[in-house]
Parts: structure tokens; C-alpha cells; sequence
């Protein structure tokens, strides 16, 4: 780490002041704070929400809440965590901030949409809030009619609708970054210099741009069913309830990309920079990433094995999901030859990247147990899968957005972070990670059903240590909140390229000025080039 | 608490070992793959740990056949997988032709099961050990799932149609039951037990219940009592299709297309008979949407199956079963629903 010395410069942070300047703000990394908080506010929530639901479960009576209660708190978890908070979680913060200092531009294509964006997020979120307050939704996270559209008794409609708003953001968000991409690269940025955080990027926007209708108009016709009696899903009413998991999960599994794809982004990122070579098979990783974009849309049907789809459709889609596997796989193993003969230091964002690939991969792996039929009949709708998703949605996602957020740190904030501090707190989430996690798949295979109030004493035990897990995970997240909030004052100045990375981010000041570059850069090498590294930070 | 570990459930049917041993196969796989990768990062890490702020690493070559190799690897053993994986499901699909019938009814929050012989039991299933036994399913109200971990067998239950599970018990005992699709309030609280029982010991439950009639006979009451006799005799042809001998037969309609005659071909005829009406009979049939409850569909689908079975073979337990390996499980699309639902509270 190299330190530096205080120099005042005009910057995005400093250039206005007052309220009014950042709620009407057209800064891309203005607007990415904007959300930064938003969605740190969500995470806290649903956090909050899953303690409630550890606690209970610590024993096996439902003694501490109502099943009532149990069900509202485990559906609107699901709902803030996967719409409002993973979603939303490393495009619309780091996403925003990087793409165009990445790119070597001012902004994004359109920085109004941009900062609709955020306000329509806001908007969809005041929405799911509202219906909270005044008593909350039981459906689940997935909405599975006809539950949802003719027999829960909470606020199904308002949360849909707030889901569906959020849908609205996320697609703007995708079309802005798609633009951006094409139109406004830095003279000699070709697409084969591009970092690999945009090439995640980019296909995620694409997942955004043409999966999130699918979900909102599914929501929708949830929310007219309901309302008005269509019928499209209910039986009594002549519609089809295995039509609505067909539209769900076509757009959910894609979405379940959409919440990784950028962490590999930015994992690739990491392990470049903290090893100081060239991502291994940078061709490779970038394929990849389009290659699970599309794949992404063909395999919805495994999360239907046992609901009745024909046995051929499961065969296929089965077949389907292990194609999807191999990309991600080839991640893993990319990732993994980058280090090799590289000049490797810990720093805390490396940390998490190596949690990431670890837990990204036993994720993965077994995904591939559940795309395998006989297999999955057993334990779907268990705590396996409630083990698998955490695993990639938690130990992958969050990890790397954890990550990111310690690497880019400086940039954003200008200030470093305590070192000492943020390894221990990484060292403290990968471990309460697993404890809260690793049980869950022993019990899922034990039979242990997901979405429980109650349940046999034979499970107990996994389900204390999960319990236990979960506070140790809560202390790994809490570390860092206050010494983020803390470093924003006290934190020793940045410099501008703490990490000599290779990026155009870091070949700008700490913090940026407005317009992020005094002049244009103009591209001349690959993307992670130390070579050339060493000649900008010295001279 | 109970404080022993375990990690394999009770193995209580034939189908539970298959699924072992394809459990074991993927954790070998995944382990060998994840101490690879664990073991390759360790190693690099310390290796190659930076020693100074001036190091700077040489590109190393990138042969394509080590991104060949890394791709291919892992997909062929993905592919023995994936063929393991469906193999056991085609098993799980296809009951034994010998299966006993029996039916279920998923309701919020309770589990209806109804043997042929007549007994009906709530939250329990009574069943004999060896004998494979065949699950029809259906809901009154929303999605449920039949879940027996020791069988390692679960479907879905969904209300409008049919859905079939089988499983072949090989031990006996008492298992859990859970409803393992999410629906409502008391979803931790639909659960129940699976008694596999010694044959004698099952007969000799069987004839304690000796207060039950069979499904049969309480079918042909209610054909009796709603009068669908007086249109549908046995008799005598005339403006109604004789019924006898119709249960697994195709039928013709009067747009020419054809139809299997099964337990959802019937369950249709009778919610909702316009939707498909016999080539040459007028659409004159009622309907009987909200006069039946989805336990009275199934005792008159029983009666309909024994309908033109010759009555030595009219023993319950082994009428023809049409092939349920098209849709696994499903034996139809949506139909309409007879059963009340729930008085809706506000709708928000
Ligand atoms: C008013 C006379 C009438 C009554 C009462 C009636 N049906 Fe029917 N049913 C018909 C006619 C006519 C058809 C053929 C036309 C059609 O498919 O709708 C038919 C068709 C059927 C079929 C399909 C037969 C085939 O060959 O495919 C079934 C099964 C059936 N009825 C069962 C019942 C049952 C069970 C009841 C009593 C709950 C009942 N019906 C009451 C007139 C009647
Ligand atoms: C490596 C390839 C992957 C495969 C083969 C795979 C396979 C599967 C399968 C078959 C299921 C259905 C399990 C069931 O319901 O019975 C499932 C569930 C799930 N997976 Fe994956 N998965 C993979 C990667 C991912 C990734 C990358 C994510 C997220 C970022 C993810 C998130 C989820 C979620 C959220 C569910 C459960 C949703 C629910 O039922 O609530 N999976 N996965
Ligand atoms: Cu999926
Ligand atoms: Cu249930």
C-alpha cells in the first residue's frame, strides 16, 4: 500500500454542498451513493428480519412469534434481501460508480434517467415499506399463487406493486450501462481491453433489460388476479397455478445471475489486482460471463422438478442447467491460474475475493446436485436449498460486494479504511458464514422442510449452530458499517492508487473530480498491464 | 435436545437407496473439486506471497488446452450426473403395475388420506410393508407438497388436478410426513405420520375399521343419490354414454379429438362437462361444480373404474392404472374446482 500526503483538490464530493445538491444530483457517483445508503438501509432491515427468524428457530416449538409472524418475517427477508438489496446491490452502487470511470468518460449515457432511476427504486421501496408498516405480506418471495392471489390475507397487492416499481429501476439502470458501453468507451478502448467488471456488467444489464418485464408483468397479473378476479392462475377461477411458476422462474433464475455476475466482476477485479498479473484467459472469463447470460434463460424448469411438469421438459431442463454450470466452472479455474506465479498480498478485498471462490464454488457444486433429478425430488423445498442459494446469494455476492466496497474505498471516499479492523471482520464473516450455512445442507438432507415455524427435535442441533453462525455473521457485518462511517473522518487520506491497479479509476484523484478525468485518457494497453502501472504511479 | 448427529435420513423404501448412492457420487465429485481448488489457492497464496512493493510478475503462457481440459472434465462428470439424476427420476415416475392405490387430499393445513377398502385417516397414512403403494393427490384449496423424507419421495399437490407419487416401503415404522410446498399460516403444522406396518398387522388394521364402506360402494350411493344413474344406465343405451367399462379407454369427442378416460378425464366430465363433449351426445349434462367435495370426485372415480370390471378383479387395489409417465404425476390440465374455498377476508 502506498500512502500519500494531503492535497486539496476539487472533487465530487466537495464540489457542492446541501441536500438539494444530491438529491437532484446527474453525478453517476453521486447517484451511486444515493443508492449506496438506500440499499445499506435495506440490508439492515432484512438483517434484522433473519435474526428474528434465527431466534425462533432455535428451538423447536414456534414459541417466540406467531406462525403468523414467522411467515411475514421470512417472506419480507426474502423480498428486501433479493429485490431491494442484492439486486439493486453491485450494479446500481459499485456498477454506477465504476462504468464510466472504467470506460474513461464523464458520466453514463443518460445521468437524468439515471437519477430516475434511483428515485423510481426509491418509490418501489417506499411501496414494500408501506405494506410492511401497516401489516405486512406472507406469500414468500416467490409469490406462488394461488396462495398469493386467493388466499393470503395480507398486503400481496401493495408489496407487488413495490416489486414491480423496483423492476422499472433495474431496467433503466441495465439500458443506461448498455449505452454507455457502446457509445462512450475512451479512444483505444476496445472491447478486448475492457475490464472484466464491464463485461460482467454488460451482461447483467442484459439479463435486466429483457428478464424484468417478465417478472413485472407476472406480478402484475398477480396483482389483477387478486384484485379483480382474472382469471389466469387460479384453478376456481380457470387459470393454471403451474403457469404462473413457469413466468416466475423464467424471470428468477436469470435474476439469480443478475445477483452474481457482477460479484464475479468483481472478483476478477480483486484477484488481478492483488496478485498483480493479468486475469488468466481473459477471453475465456469474458465469454463466459454472455455465455451464462443466455444459458441463463433456458433452465427456469429446475425449479419445477416435483410441480408437474412433464417428465421430458425436467430431462431437458436438467441437461439445461449442467451447460450453465460449465461457465462458471471455467470462472473458478481462471481465477485460480491467475495466482499462480503472481505476486499475491492480502489485503482485505483479497480476502474476500478468496472467500468468494470458495464459496462461490461450493455453491455452484451444489447446484449441480440439485440440477440432478433423482436428487433433487429429495431435498427441494428443504434447507439444502436454502443452503445452496445463501451460499452463491451470501457467501458469493456479498462477499465480493464487500470486497469491492473495501477496494474502491479509497476512490469513493478518499480515505482508507483500518486495515487491522477489516481483516479480522472478513475473517469473522467467512467463518459465521459457514456455521450458519454448512448445517442447513446436513438437515436438508435430513428432510428438514425450508419456511418452518416449527419442526421435529431431531433437527435441533443444525439448527442451533446455524443459529450461533448467524450471530457471528451479524458481529462480520456490523465491523464494518462503523469503521466505514468511522474512516469517512478519520481515515488516513487516500492515495490515488493505493493498490498500483491498473484500472482508468485509479489514474484519476481520490476522490474524482465532477467530470471524473481532467482530460480524456486515452488506451494504449490491455486491460491489467502492470507493466505500465509502475511508469503512471511514479511519474 | 437431541444432540447426535446424523447425516443420512432413515432409508424406508427401495427408492431411498438409489438416492443414496447418487448422494454419495455427487459429494465425492465435489469434494475431490473443492479440495482441488482449496488446496491449489492455499498453495498459491503462499507461494507466490508478495515480498516486495516492487515485484512484478511475468505473464504466464495460456495454453487453450488447459481451458479445453478444465471445460471438458467437469462436464462429463456433470453428465453422469445428469443421466444418474434422471434414471432414478424415470423410476419415481413409473409405479409398479401392482401398486395399491390411494388417494390423498391436501387442505389448509391438513393432510386427508382415503384407502379404497374405505378408511379415512387424517394426518396419518397406514400402509404394509413390501407392497408398493400409488398416491393419488390432489388440493382442495392452494399448492401443497407430499414429503416423506425416509422414502426420499415428495410431490406437489396442486388443486384442479392430479398428481401421482408411488414408493415401495422396506421397512417398517413410524415416518415423518411434511407438507413441503409453502401454503399459508400453519404450513410447520401440516405434518404427519407414515405407519408402515407387518402385512397381517396392516389387514388386521384394515378390518378395524370395519365401520368404513368401501369407495366403491360409497361411490355408487352418491352416483345414486345425485342422480347421475338416472341419465347414465347400465341398462339401456340412449341419450347418455354408458359409463361401464369406460375407465382407461380412449374416447372420441364430438370435435374428433380423442381422449384418455382417466381420473382427470372424469373429474372434468363431471365439474365441468361442456368442455368436452362425447361424439354423438348432445351437451345435455349438468354440472356439478360446488355439489361435490374433491373426496366425493374421487369416490365416484372409483366407482367408475370398477364399472365393467369383472368383480373377482374388482378388487380395488389393482384396477388398471393408466400410464402416468407422460407428465409425472400429472394426469391432466387445470380444471375448475369444486370444493368451497375459504371465505375471503378483505382482499388488499
Ligand atoms: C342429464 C343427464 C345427465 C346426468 C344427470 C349426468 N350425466 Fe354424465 N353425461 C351425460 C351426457 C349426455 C354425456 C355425454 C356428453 C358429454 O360428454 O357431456 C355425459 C358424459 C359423462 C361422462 C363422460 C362419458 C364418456 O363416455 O366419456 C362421465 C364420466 C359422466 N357423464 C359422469 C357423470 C356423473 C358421475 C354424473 C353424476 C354426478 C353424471 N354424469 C350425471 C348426461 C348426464
Ligand atoms: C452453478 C450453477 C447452478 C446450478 C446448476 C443451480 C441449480 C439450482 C437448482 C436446480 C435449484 C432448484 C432447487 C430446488 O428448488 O429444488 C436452484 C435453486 C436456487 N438457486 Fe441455483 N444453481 C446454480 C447457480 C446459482 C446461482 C449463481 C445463484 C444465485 C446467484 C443461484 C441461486 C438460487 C436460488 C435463489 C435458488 C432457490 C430459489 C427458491 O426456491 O427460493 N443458483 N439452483
Ligand atoms: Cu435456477
Ligand atoms: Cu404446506
Amino acid at each position: 500500500m502506498i500512502t500519500a500526503t494531503v492535497e486539496a483538490r476539487d472533487n465530487y464530493l466537495t464540489h457542492e454542498y446541501g441536500v438539494k445538491s444530491w438529491l437532484l444530483t446527474k453525478d453517476h457517483k453521486r447517484i451511486a451513493l444515493l443508492y449506496l445508503a438506500s440499499i445499506t438501509f435495506f440490508f439492515f432491515l432484512g438483517g434484522i428480519f433473519a435474526t428474528i427468524i434465527r431466534l425462533e428457530l432455535l428451538t423447536p416449538p414456534g414459541d417466540l412469534v406467531s406462525s403468523q409472524t414467522y411467515n411475514k418475517l421470512f417472506s419480507l427477508h426474502g423480498i428486501i434481501m433479493v429485490f431491494l438489496f442484492l439486486i439493486p446491490s453491485i450494479p446500481a452502487t459499485l456498477g454506477n460508480f465504476l462504468v464510466p470511470m472504467m470506460l474513461g468518460c464523464k458520466d453514463l449515457a443518460f445521468p437524468k434517467l439515471n437519477l430516475l432511476s434511483w428515485y423510481i427504486f426509491v418509490v418501489g421501496g417506499l411501496f414494500v415499506l408501506y405494506a410492511m408498516l401497516i401489516g405486512g405480506v406472507d406469500t414468500g418471495w416467490t409469490f406462488y399463487v394461488p396462495l398469493s392471489t386467493s388466499y393470503a390475507n395480507t398486503y400481496v397487492i401493495l408489496t407487488a406493486v413495490g416489486v414491480f416499481i423496483t423492476g422499472f429501476s433495474s431496467i433503466l439502470t441495465g439500458l443506461n450501462f448498455i449505452v454507455t458501453v457502446h457509445r462512450m468507451r475512451a479512444p483505444g478502448l476496445t472491447w478486448f481491453r475492457l475490464p472484466l467488471f464491464i463485461w460482467s456488467t454488460y451482461a447483467t444489464s442484459v439479463i435486466q433489460v429483457l428478464g424484468t418485464p417478465v417478472i413485472a408483468v407476472t406480478l402484475l397479473l398477480v396483482a389483477l388476479e387478486r384484485g379483480f378476479h382474472l382469471g389466469i392462475f387460479d384453478p376456481a377461477l380457470g387459470g393454471d397455478p403451474v403457469l404462473f411458476q413457469h413466468l416466475f422462474w423464467f424471470y428468477s433464475h436469470p435474476a439469480v445471475y443478475i445477483m452474481v455476475l457482477p460479484a464475479m466482476g468483481v472478483v476478477s477485479e480483486l484477484v488481478s489486482t492483488y496478485s498483480r498479473k493479468k486475469v488468466f484467459g481473459y477471453k475465456f472469463v469474458a465469454f463466459a460471463s454472455v455465455a451464462i447470460a443466455i444459458l441463463g434463460f433456458l433452465v427456469w424448469g429446475h425449479h419445477m422438478f416435483v410441480a408437474g411438469q412433464s417428465v421430458y421438459a425436467s430431462m431437458v431442463f436438467s441437461m439445461l442447467s449442467y451447460l450453465v454450470a460449465v461457465p462458471s466452472a471455467i470462472k473458478v479455474f481462471n481465477w485460480t491460474a491467475t495466482l499462480y506465479k503472481g505476486s499475491i498480498s492480502y489485503d482485505t478485498p483479497m480476502l474476500y475475493a478468496f472467500g468468494f471462490i470458495g464459496l462461490f464454488t461450493m455453491g455452484g457444486l451444489t447446484g449441480t446436485f440439485l440440477a440432478s433429478l433423482g436428487f433433487d425430488v429429495h431435498v427441494t423445498d428443504t434447507y439444502f436449498v436454502v443452503a445452496h442459494f445463501h451460499y452463491i446469494m451470501v457467501g458469493g455476492t456479498m462477499m465480493a460486494y464487500l470486497g469491492g466496497l473495501h477496494y474502491w474505498w479509497p476512490k469513493i471516499s478518499g480515505r482508507m479504511y483500518p486495515e487491522g479492523w477489516a481483516k479480522l471482520s472478513a475473517l469473522v464473516v467467512f467463518l459465521g458464514f459457514n456455521l450458519t450455512f454448512f448445517p442447513q445442507f446436513i438437515m436438508g438432507y435430513l428432510g428438514m422442510p425450508r419456511r418452518y415455524h416449527a419442526y421435529p427435535e431431531e433437527f435441533q442441533v443444525y439448527h442451533v449452530l446455524s443459529t450461533a453462525g448467524a450471530s457471528v455473521l451479524a458481529v462480520g457485518y456490523l465491523i464494518p458499517a462503523m469503521y466505514f462511517i468511522w474512516s469517512l473522518r478519520y481515515g488516513p487520506i487516500a492515495p490515488d492508487n493505493p493498490w498500483r491497479a491498473t484500472g482508468l479509476e485509479w489514474q484519476t484523484s481520490s476522490p474524482p473530480p465532477p467530470d471524473n478525468f481532467e482530460i480524456t485518457p486515452v488506451v494504449t494497453h490491455e486491460a491489467y498491464d502492470y507493466s505500465v502501472v509502475e511508469e503512471m504511479t511514479v511519474g | 435436545m437431541n444432540s447426535s448427529f446424523q447425516f443420512f435420513p432413515e432409508q424406508a423404501s427401495a427408492t431411498a437407496q438409489h438416492v443414496d448412492h447418487l448422494a454419495i457420487y455427487l459429494i465425492v465429485v465435489a469434494t475431490i473439486f473443492s479440495a482441488a481448488i482449496f488446496m491449489l489457492i492455499l498453495y498459491f497464496a503462499v507461494k507466490y506471497r508478495r515480498r516486495s512493493e516492487h515485484e512484478r510478475p511475468h505473464a504466464t503462457p495460456e495454453p487453450m488446452a488447459l481451458e479445453m481440459a478444465w471445460s471438458i472434465i467437469p462436464f462429463g462428470l456433470m453428465i453422469v450426473m445428469f443421466v444418474w439424476g434422471a434414471s432414478i427420476y424415470f423410476e419415481m415416475a413409473r409405479p409398479p403395475n401392482d401398486a395399491m392405490n390411494i388417494y390423498v387430499v391436501g387442505k389448509q393445513w391438513m393432510w386427508k388420506t382415503q384407502h379404497l377398502e374405505g378408511q379415512r385417516e387424517i394426518n396419518e397414512l397406514h400402509i404394509p410393508l413390501g407392497r408398493a403403494v400409488r398416491l393419488t393427490m390432489t388440493s382442495e384449496d392452494v399448492i401443497h407438497s407430499f414429503f416423506v423424507p425416509a422414502f426420499r419421495e415428495k410431490f406437489d399437490v396442486l388443486p384442479g388436478r392430479y398428481t401421482t407419487a408411488w414408493f415401495k416401503p422396506t421397512k417398517a415404522g413410524k415416518f415423518h410426513l411434511f407438507c413441503a410446498e409453502y401454503c399459508g399460516t400453519l404450513h410447520s403444522g401440516m405434518i404427519g405420520s407414515v405407519y408402515v406396518m407387518e402385512p397381517a398387522e396392516y389387514e388386521r388394521w384394515l378390518a378395524g375399521g370395519a365401520g368404513f364402506e368401501s369407495l366403491v360402494s360409497s361411490g355408487q350411493k352418491l352416483f345414486e343419490y345425485l342422480a347421475c344413474a338416472n341419465c347414465h344406465r347400465t341398462d339401456k343405451p340412449g341419450r347418455c354414454p354408458n359409463l361401464v367399462g369406460l375407465f382407461g379407454k380412449p374416447v372420441l369427442m364430438t370435435g374428433g379429438e380423442n381422449f384418455t378416460a382417466d381420473e382427470a378425464y372424469i373429474r372434468e366430465s363431471i365439474l365441468n362437462p361442456s368442455a368436452k363433449v362425447v361424439a354423438g351426445y348432445q351437451n345435455i349434462m349438468p354440472s356439478f361444480q360446488g355439489l361435490v367435495t374433491e373426496e366425493d370426485l374421487l369416490q365416484l372415480i372409483e366407482y367408475i373404474k370398477s364399472l365393467g370390471q369383472k368383480p373377482e378383479s374388482a378388487s380395488p387395489a389393482t384396477g388398471a392404472i393408466p400410464p402416468a409417465l407422460e407428465r409425472r404425476g400429472t394426469a391432466g390440465g387445470p380444471t375448475s374446482r369444486s370444493t368451497g374455498r375459504r371465505p375471503e377476508a378483505q382482499k388488499r
